[in-house]
């Protein structure tokens, strides 16, 4: 730097770092990137809006306590009753019996893919199973409605109601197995080998090392699929639409036709109803309900795969 | 760990041979074994049940009128599914125009150009993750309060593909950075080394080198948009429609829509119609499905 | 110095002339490293590194795995700064500006000091665009057809390609891939070619070619190599700088410059027994 005047204009431009060239596209590219970013964020935002302000001026009208733990939902009567109950009931009823199919099966396919299938098998084993996940669900409805119950059930329950939420359940819970079965294999993958191996070292059968060592490693992970799948069976619509009926009954009974909260706001959603009219705010409060009951158990399985990811990686 | 079952009983005599060999796994093992099989086997049982079940029954209706001929309300024997068919296509076609771009670019966002575990970074993750999991029914929800009525966008195409988009954005965003985390680290070295900004290295680098993989979880996103119908059911496409959208403020039904209004009707000529959409559908999403699994697996020797 | 070299040749064949004109002092300064820590997080992996690198000269950095040579390499243009948590502190000086200072744009750096890694990264293109890639994306004007068959050509790698520019580059041998790299990396004419063991992932052969390419392109190039080889360092470097990995007070591993000067007195008269040790143990 310290070199003869005529040359050290010279140096002074080949050794510059300065950037040379403006980037102002470069921010712009950035900022644009974001915003679409940010779409994630403000989808959620308009979410919790949309449901929250009909949830309110809905909760005006009808009081809480009658909402929450009101016995009769005929929303659509003259002088309508809100009480939630019945829905929820249904929900859990036909949540219960696809839970009942789903998790042993679930976790069975899981154990096979991760424990004993070959790498060959597993890759045609685990795409097949996938492809039950690509059924659109108006189809598992229509299969529940005609096939499952008018085919199967009507023969072992002769007195089984057309629309029934054993049918749903059953169709619901074989709808769910691949959510389970995937997500419970990553987590038995992401168990190290190692394990296996001292078990095996210690004489353990394959059976025994699945139970004993694999399965209580990957129990996080295993959890974490038990509750999406279970909030996958909250939320779904068109099963339970088409196969459970629309008469909003408190009754354990599965033979019963039952409406969930889903098939609720499908039904009241899918006439025209006048925006102010109190029928109108009841899809939202049930949305409401059903939103913050599935965000809760989607919060739980994240945290859950967190952990066992941060345990083994 | 198959070798076992062969093998006993062609062991030879020797003891040591023998009980190193041991005799075919214990019974109790065995059942587990099969348990779990019979486990993974009920759900593929039920698949191809399911498929040949309204392959069978749809036979009758699986010609030409069934894409030809538009909904009937009065004579079911020769309604068709033309309508539904078009107001996919429309409905698929903005929902892909909105939701891919988006997911692509927020995409890159999350894995190329922010903070790792940066506040933002981390809220947006897990906001993705819980959104991939909210019930479809309630971004009806939403379409209905916000596009169909606060935008006054009405029950339009335009508000189902947005809707739609919303709902699929989540499987494009995580499908598109799995994609991208695949590309080697390597690959945008050598890019910056050359002193490309990080723009460059992720247009011309990043991103081309990862479009197969973001081509399968494309197909993927799109298939689950084009099966879905629940959210629909608040968007009006319950309605009866008998002509083929003429723009994205037009009136529409889906082929999972059109399916639903079907079997709503008790009538058997209703039912076999209903069945026969079902397989066009199935038809539809396995093709999509196949191409996707192909891409994968053509393209996952490349590193 | 005049009685060195025969010194030399009798111990190893080391020195094949070049470094005989190499001399004590550094002249021509391209870089002056004072007090360098670089530290990742918590953990420092380099520290107190203080040295001047000459133009046109080759500078080895060897040293024994951990020692933070690679690290240390990635300093000079500014690729550290893509690993999150790490920090460059001291003076890293490139012609008496602070590469670390407030004006400097990483993007300029990188285009002045390029960089060839371990693993031949060419980009899955045809082996015309690999090359145009540098100057496409850095905006040059140039006969974009001259400069590409310039490039190949210095990286001693037209000959054998000049039929097949449209072809993959996936399609080239491991160190056809690595002179491709270095194409590229000339494209964007830098002044200075940092090579992180450009030649681990190759065999002797391809090997050869490249420290034949390497002596080559000294005569206008200036080069920061990497490597675990010694024999390398001996063969093409002018100079050699040799780093450790050491325990301080508090048990915590870090790497540290041991020793530094003109390749043939590192190897024939090293001042430090660590450095000894090393040459020797790896001489066997």
């Amino acid at each position: 730097m310290s070199a003869s005047p005529i040359s050290a204009p010279v140096i002074e431009v080949e050794y510059s770092l300065r950037q040379t060239r403006s980037r102002a596209g470069e921010k712009v590219i950035r900022g644009v990137l974001l915003a679409a970013a940010a779409v994630s964020v403000l989808t959620t935002i308009g979410i919790v809006v949309s449901v929250l302000i009909p949830t309110i001026s809905f909760l005006a009208e009808v009081p809480v306590t009658d909402f929450l733990f009101g016995t009769v939902w005929t929303p659509l009567f003259a002088n309508g009753q809100f009480g939630v109950l019945p829905l929820i009931s249904g929900t859990l009823v036909i949540t219960a019996i696809a839970v009942v199919v789903a998790l042993p099966l679930g976790l069975g396919a899981a154990v096979y893919l991760s424990e004993y299938a070959s790498d060959r098998s597993r890759r045609v084993l685990k795409p097949t199973l996938e492809l039950l996940a690509g059924i659109p669900t108006v189809v598992f409805g229509f299969f529940a409605l005609e096939f499952v119950t008018q085919v199967l059930l009507i023969r072992i329950f002769p007195g089984i109601d057309i629309f029934n939420a054993l049918s749903a359940g059953l169709v619901m819970g074989v709808m769910i197995i691949p959510t389970i079965a995937s997500l419970s294999e990553d987590a038995m993958a992401a168990v190290p080998s190692g394990l296996r191996d001292g078990s095996y070292a210690l004489g353990s059968t394959k059976r025994q090392t699945a139970v004993k060592v694999v399965i209580p490693a990957a129990l996080s992970g295993i959890v974490a699929a038990f509750v999406l799948g279970i909030s996958r069976a909250i939320g779904e619509t068109m099963i339970v639409t088409i196969a459970a009926g629309l008469e909003p009954r408190l009754t354990l009974n599965p033979l019963e036709g039952m409406q969930t909260m889903t098939s609720y706001i499908a039904a009241a959603g899918s006439g025209d109803l006048s925006t102010g009219s109190i029928e109108y705010k009841s899809i939202f409060a049930v949305g409401f309900l059903l939103f913050l009951l599935t965000f809760i158990m989607n919060m739980v399985s994240i945290r859950l795969v967190r952990r066992y990811r941060q345990v083994y990686q | 760990m198959s070798a076992p079952d062969t093998a006993a009983p062609l062991a030879a005599p020797s003891q040591v041979q023998a009980e190193l060999l041991g005799s075919r796994p214990p019974l109790r093992d065995r059942a587990f074994r099969l348990a779990l099989f019979i486990s993974l086997t009920i759900g593929v049982v039920t698949l191809a049940v399911l498929i040949a079940y309204v392959t069978i029954k749809g036979w009758p209706r699986l010609n030409s009128t069934l894409w030809t001929n538009m909904p009937s309300i009065r004579r079911p024997e020769r309604a068709g599914a033309q309508s539904a068919i078009t107001g996919t296509l429309w409905v698929i076609g903005f929902t892909a125009l909105f939701a891919l771009p988006t997911g692509i670019l927020a995409a890159l966002h999350l894995e190329e150009f922010s903070k790792p575990n940066g506040r933002f970074q981390r809220l947006v993750e897990v906001n993705i993750q819980n959104l991939a999991a909210v019930p479809s029914i309630v971004y009806g929800i939403l379409g209905l309060a916000f596009f169909a009525r606060a935008l006054a966008l009405g029950q339009s195409v335009i508000t189902a593909s947005l809707t739609l988009s919303l709902l699929i954005l989540p499987i494009v965003i995580i499908s598109t950075r799995e994609a991208l985390r695949a590309v080697p680290r390597n690959i945008r070295d050598g890019s910056l080394a050359l002193g490309a900004t990080e723009w460059q290295t992720a247009y011309r680098q990043t991103l081309p080198a990862a479009i197969p993989g973001i081509a399968t979880g494309v197909i993927l996103a799109l298939s689950r948009a084009i099966g879905e119908a629940a959210p629909l059911l608040l968007l009006g496409a319950v309605t009866f429609i008998t002509f083929n959208p003429t723009g994205p403020l037009s009136g529409y039904t889906t082929l999972p829509i059109q399916i639903f209004n079907w079997t709503k009707d008790s009538r058997e000529e209703f039912q076999i119609l209903a069945s026969a959409t079902i397989v066009l559908l199935l038809v539809l999403l396995l093709a999509m499905n196949f191409a996707a699994i192909l891409i994968r697996n053509r393209t996952q020797k490349r590193w | 110095m005049a009685d060195e070299p025969i010194e030399l040749q009798l111990t190893h064949d080391l020195t094949s002339g070049r470094a005989q004109q190499v001399s004590d002092e550094v002249n021509n300064v391209v870089f002056t490293l004072q007090d360098l820590r670089v530290s990742y997080g918590d953990y420092q992996a380099v520290r107190q590194v203080s040295l001047t690198i000459a133009k046109s000269e080759i500078t080895a950095f060897i040293g024994p795995s951990g020692c933070g040579k690679s690290t240390l390499l990635r300093s000079f243009n500014r690729m550290n700064d893509l690993i999150p948590g790490a920090k460059v502190e001291g003076l890293l000086a490139y012609h008496g500006i602070d590469i670390y200072g407030p004006d400097v744009d990483p993007i300029e750096v990188r285009r002045k000091i390029g960089m060839v890694f371990q693993k031949p990264n060419v980009f899955p293109k045809s082996i015309y665009d690999n090359v145009a890639y540098g100057p496409r994306v850095n905006h040059i004007k140039a006969n974009m057809d001259d400069l590409v068959e310039e490039c190949l050509t210095k990286a001693a790698l037209w000959d054998e390609v000049k039929d097949d520019l449209k072809k993959s580059a996936y399609a080239l041998s491991g160190g056809q891939q690595q002179r491709l790299v270095i194409a590229r990396c000339i494209a964007v004419r830098p002044e200075v070619i940092l090579m992180d063991e450009p030649c681990a992932s190759l065999d002797p052969i391809a090997t050869a070619k490249i420290e034949d390419l390497m002596r080559q392109l000294a005569l206008e190039y200036t080069i920061l190599i990497v490597t675990h080889n010694m024999q390398q360092a001996a063969r093409v470097s002018d100079r050699t700088a040799f780093f450790t990995a050491e325990l301080d007070d508090n048990g915590v591993r870090h790497g540290r410059l041991v020793e530094y000067g003109p390749t043939r007195q590192i190897f024939s008269a090293p001042q430090d027994k660590r450095t000894e040790d090393y040459i020797s143990g790896r001489f066997g």
